[in-house]
């Protein structure tokens, strides 16, 4: 893209970026209220058995004798203000809750993305240069295996094989109870207990990723410009890396844009499944809990998470293809 | 009809997950025949590894027959899966349509409402949705449905912007036919196809994500469901791995064959795309 028209093409993306955070809270506020009972319990977190006196605070707090667009603006101003609410249960604000929760959530996402990404274009690529031999077809098994498993019973299967049977990796937390590593030995230790359940979440995109790869391989690998290059007598290898592979990623990049919600959304199950200290526990017990406002944080803070990672392979989309158009 | 089931048959795998289907089908129609009583009662002592005291897959925790929570769980998993992918294909098609039919910023408005809910993660408003209206099987498939419409509205929105400019549909405008009539009476027959191959995909992940939220405890409380019986097996996994190894196997073979079944039609409806691909 013509670097002069970036900045408008950026402006326009947060712009809308901004709206869809802004419905985002809309939407929570209209679940409270939608919600049976009284939308202070609601709030409270505990319907029916919340203290009397915390009842009223929050109905002043958020004034809820108002008119229902009077408490949607004070709402809007509270979220925006970063003001997520107060877990009465967890006697915790909830924006520090969840921050709290954070990093352990990006480390196993963040490892279950690049692990989908790497296996994923491998594997895609594997199978577009042997298509139609049994290394192809294996792939293509695969990868409709994993389309169809839950992503919370595949952690278990492997739990059950690597912890249970073969005694290899550790299945429960991210660090090993009460034995007090430092340095490089805590490092392998969150390594070690990372394995299982960033595989689990990575597994099915792996499958995602390598049925695109392969699919848009084959499809460039019939381009002129691909011909042209073999006729010039470029070798083969150096073909599918610099030619076609490189132009099969794009694809690749706006669906892991897309798909991050759900890479999110995943991680509640595998988290669970793992006792993973994240976000997604936080919202398993939140839910055991009926922490509502633990609940409503989560889906506001993922949704922002989702938005701004999609801003930002939108950013890098843009500046790796000069094709891409600037309007939208 | 003869045509569309050779061609459907040519897809071995397609073949297969049919067969498999009917079998579930079959399973969850006989449960009550098969496995008399509730799922939920005691049939012999707890933990039985599978085979022991009559019970084909063990018995669980409090001794409930595993087999028979498995019978009894597809009959809610093909119900839920059903009924909430008419649901969706119900919002998404009437959206789509609009949209695709109406242009202008009729389209534009419901687009951006269509992006909104695919950019949102759809499994945590999915369990945040049936959390906040209390678990039963109508919040389940309401919220199911609330997630998964947006692929459909998509596709409709394309076809019938494709088919509003041709001349059939020009035709039936000077006919002075009113515009619903048109849209379902005219276009919706000719975007049936690719209606009935997303549907079929779309039953296969709402299974999947019916067992998800029951896996996390969010469940009708009065129904017997495959990701229950997972969901109660996962603390004791090293005790009874049968517990939650049988119900997922299901879950998995039931999903492979609507996928499998998808393709079929996807092959028999479209054949010029099939062609493509062989």
């Amino acid at each position: 893209m013509d670097p002069s028209r970036l900045p408008a093409f950026l402006l326009r993306r947060v712009i809308k970026a901004a709206i869809v955070i802004l419905a985002i809270i809309v939407c929570n506020f209209f679940l409270i209220h939608a919600a049976p009972g009284d939308p202070a319990s609601v709030m409270a977190g505990q319907s029916g058995a919340a203290d009397e006196r915390y009842l009223a605070q929050l109905r002043t707090q958020f004034g809820l004798d108002k008119p229902l667009l009077e408490q949607l603006w004070i709402y809007v101003r509270g979220m925006l203000a970063l003001d997520l609410g107060y877990s009465h249960r967890q006697q915790m604000g909830v924006a520090a809750l969840i921050w709290q929760r954070l990093p352990p959530t990006l480390l196993l996402t963040g490892a279950s993305f690049a692990l989908a990404i790497a296996g994923g274009v491998t594997l895609g690529a594997l199978a577009a240069r042997r298509v139609g031999t049994w290394a192809d077809s294996a792939i293509t098994v695969v990868a409709l295996t994993f389309y169809a498993t839950p992503i919370f019973w595949v952690g278990l299967m492997l739990v059950l094989l690597f912890s249970v049977l073969l005694g290899w990796l550790p299945s429960f937390g991210m660090t090993s109870v009460g034995a007090g590593f430092e340095g490089w030995a805590a490092v392998r230790d969150v390594g070690q207990h990372l394995i299982l359940p960033a595989v689990t979440l990575g597994l099915f995109y792996v499958a995602v990723y390598a049925r695109l790869t392969r699919a848009t391989m084959l499809e460039v690998a019939d381009q002129d410009f691909v011909k042209t290059a073999r006729a010039k007598g470029v070798p083969e290898g150096r073909i599918l890396r610099r030619h076609v592979l490189r132009n099969a990623l794009l694809p690749v990049i706006t669906l892991a844009g897309i798909q991050a919600g759900q890479l999110i959304g995943g991680s509640i199950l595998v988290e669970t499944v793992f006792a993973w200290p994240g976000i997604g526990r936080l919202a398993f017990e939140a839910l055991l809990a009926r922490d509502y406002p633990v609940l409503l944080g989560v889906f506001f803070c993922t949704s922002a998470m989702v938005v701004i990672f999609n801003l930002f392979t939108d950013l890098l989309y843009a500046m790796v293809d000069p094709r891409v158009e600037v309007q939208g | 009809m003869k045509e569309f089931w050779i061609r459907f048959a040519r897809n071995r795998g397609a073949v297969v997950g049919l067969v498999v289907l009917v079998l579930v089908a079959a399973l969850a129609v006989l449960a009550p025949v098969l496995f008399p009583g509730s799922p939920w009662d005691m049939a012999g002592a707890p933990f039985m590894p599978p085979g022991e005291m009559g019970m084909l897959l063990g018995s669980d925790s409090l001794g409930r027959d595993v087999a028979s929570g498995i019978a009894h769980g597809a009959r809610i998993s093909l119900m839920v899966g059903a009924v909430s992918t008419v649901a969706a294909l119900g919002i998404g098609v009437s959206l789509g349509a609009i949209a695709g039919y109406a242009g202008g910023w009729v389209d534009d408005a419901l687009m951006r409402f269509t992006e909104f809910f695919q950019t949102i993660p759809s499994f945590i408003l999915a369990v945040l949705l049936v959390a906040i209206f209390s678990p039963s099987i109508t919040s389940i498939v309401c919220a199911i449905a609330i997630v998964s419409w947006p692929p459909v509205a998509r596709v409709v929105r394309a076809e019938f912007l494709s088919l509003r400019g041709r001349e059939f549909v020009q035709a039936a405008e000077c006919l002075g036919k009113s515009r619903i009539a048109i849209m379902v009476g005219d276009i919706l027959p000719n975007a049936l196809s690719s209606i009935v191959v997303l549907a079929s995909l779309m039953v296969a992940s709402a299974i999947l994500l019916e067992s998800a939220l029951s896996f996390l405890g969010l469940g009708d409380p009065n129904l017997m469901t495959w990701g229950f019986l997972i969901g109660s097996g996962r603390s004791v996994i090293r005790l009874a791995w049968w517990m939650s190894v049988f119900p997922g196997v299901a879950i998995f073979l039931t999903v492979l064959a609507l996928n499998l079944v998808g393709e079929g039609l996807s092959d028999a409806l479209n054949p010029r795309l099939a062609r493509g691909r062989a």
